[in-house]
């Protein structure tokens, strides 16, 4: 047997499997590549019962090829059309992994735009589903290219409810668990604070601080843990075409 | 048994006839799903102006925006899908070319469709508190629970003056069916709105629509829909599933025109579009 590399992809892939470990049975949101493969390796290995959704109107039972929607192969087992999205939003069984154009030293994340709202130096997306998701169910993020312009001090858009924003109602299914970059490993501590987790194999504390636009304390972090060789088997098995390592290439 | 049927079949060319200057329109479909393209080119080829357009935004608000029809956006995110942004709406909105926007979160857009549709004045939600769509809509006002401690934003009613919607076959009488796996919200906004003017695929029999589909693809039932417009390829470039997908190569083009820094690019592509 031949011994496989093991990538930087591959860690992000298990650090975002680990983050729905115990997620129950929930559907599981994941948006980007990474994500989209460590929640199909989450289901395969400790948490079968976890619910993946085809990206577009079903819930499926096996899923499709990567990237692909139910038309291309898989078993549906439920029809959730966007309608029903935003109904599993509210009850609360859904745990998602979203992207980040901003997120600051509370976990407030934004995707809307980029300078002052009312004229925008850059318009985005939009805050999509961002704030409903943040206040009724566990929200993580996903960070392919962290640098200090998205790790930021304060974001120009709370469009993903922080924790120093999560008060009263909007505090009460508010649960931000882990932010999962190309770097490292992010979780937050009891004040609310921003705090690492983890610092993938291969990178530095100060290579960390300096990518991130807010002070972090990196120099006691243990590293990130490595797939093992039955992992990297269903990674490879999911993303034959190696997908992952375009969204984060070897450095 | 009266077998006369109600025809509300309306010529492509006479829709804009339906349409005034400062309505609120509501657009179905789903970024760059199953848009009604065709009825949205009826307004760009009028001057038909100052539009509060109320949509799960794609090309449709691209469009607008980029023919300055546009005074105000109610939008959860304007996206081409396959594409992440719509040039012409990210440059409209940087220009500051769009006057007022209502930019909410996904479910509080439903939420206001579905306050809309059952002539209440808002709907409670949880998403949106704690977030900037509170400062981004300062209109925007909460309500506390009069049976505990809790509070909700209030979304108020999205109240349509129209509603344009694509799908798949519909009859003459304004019975409309979806084929794809997603009805996205076309029934809710043919609910919300005085005026709902759908375009589909092709008008056939109302024996012809359960001929070879089940009856639960009958969305959008006949007492919401005022106008039947048969236009085929009528949400084109956007997807109409199963009749066709995503024109991927011309939604590209279209990127490519919209982003240009030439405006010939652009007029270029409209009138090859138009």
């Amino acid at each position: 047997m031949t011994t496989q590399t093991i990538t930087r992809a591959d860690v992000c892939v298990a650090a975002v499997s680990d983050a729905f470990k115990g997620s129950g049975e929930v559907l599981a949101h994941a948006v980007g590549i990474v994500p989209a493969i460590g929640v199909r390796l989450a289901k395969a290995t400790h948490t079968p019962e976890l619910a993946l959704s085809d990206g577009e109107a079903f819930m499926m039972a096996e899923a499709p090829p990567l990237l692909k929607t139910a038309a291309a192969g898989g078993t549906p087992e439920a029809w959730v059309p966007f309608r029903s999205i935003f109904d599993i939003v509210a009850s609360g069984r859904r745990h998602s992994m979203m992207g980040a154009s901003q997120i600051d030293r509370y976990g407030n994340q934004n995707i809307s735009s980029i300078g002052d709202w009312r004229q925008p130096k850059r318009q985005l997306i939009g805050v999509r589903g961002a704030p409903g998701n943040t206040v009724n169910h566990r929200v993580d993020y996903w960070v392919a290219k962290h640098s200090a312009r998205i790790f930021v001090d304060r974001v120009d858009v709370a469009s993903g409810v922080g924790n120093d924003r999560a008060a009263g109602t909007a505090g009460r299914f508010h649960d931000l668990g882990v932010i999962v970059t190309n770097l490292a490993v992010f979780g937050y501590d009891d004040s609310g604070l921003v705090k690492v987790v983890s610092i993938h194999p291969g990178v530095t504390p100060e290579e960390l601080q300096d990518a991130t636009g807010f002070p972090i304390d990196a120099t006691d972090a243990p590293l990130t843990r490595e797939p093992t060789a039955d992992e990297l088997e269903i990674i490879e098995a999911e993303d034959p075409k190696g997908l992952r390592h375009r969204e984060v290439p070897e450095t | 048994m009266n077998k006369t049927p109600l025809d509300k079949t309306l010529p492509l060319a006479e829709v804009a006839s339906k349409l005034e200057s400062g309505m609120t329109i509501g657009i179905g479909g789903w970024g760059s799903r199953r848009k009604p393209m065709a009825l949205v080119k009826e307004i760009l080829r009028s001057d038909i102006t100052d539009l509060t357009v109320v949509a799960f935004g794609g090309p449709d608000v691209g469009l607008l925006a980029r023919a300055g029809k546009i005074r105000k956006l109610v939008y959860g995110f304007v996206s081409l899908d396959s594409i992440p942004l719509d040039p012409n709406f990210t440059r409209a909105r940087e220009r500051g070319e769009i006057p007022e926007t209502n930019e909410y979160d996904e479910g509080m857009f439903v939420a206001g469709l579905r306050a809309g549709a059952n002539r209440l004045s808002f709907q409670p939600i949880r998403a949106g508190l704690g977030s900037d769509v509170m400062a981004m809509n300062p209109d925007l006002k909460t309500v506390k629970s009069p049976y505990d401690d809790e509070e909700y934003v209030a979304v108020p009613g999205l109240r349509l003056d129209v509603s344009l919607i694509h799908l798949n076959r519909a009859d003459a009488a304004g019975n409309g069916q979806y084929l794809g796996p997603d009805p996205y919200f076309d029934d809710l906004f043919a609910m919300a709105a005085d005026t709902t003017i759908m375009s589909v695929e092709q008008i056939v029999s109302t024996d012809d629509l359960t001929a070879k589909a089940p009856p639960q693809t009958l969305l959008v039932p006949r007492i919401f829909v005022n106008h039947v417009v048969e236009a085929p390829g009528g949400a084109h470039f956007t997807s109409c599933d199963p009749d066709y997908g995503r024109d991927e190569e011309l939604q590209k083009a279209y990127v490519a025109a919209a982003k240009s820094e030439s405006d010939s690019d652009w007029t270029e592509f409209e009138e090859r579009y138009l």
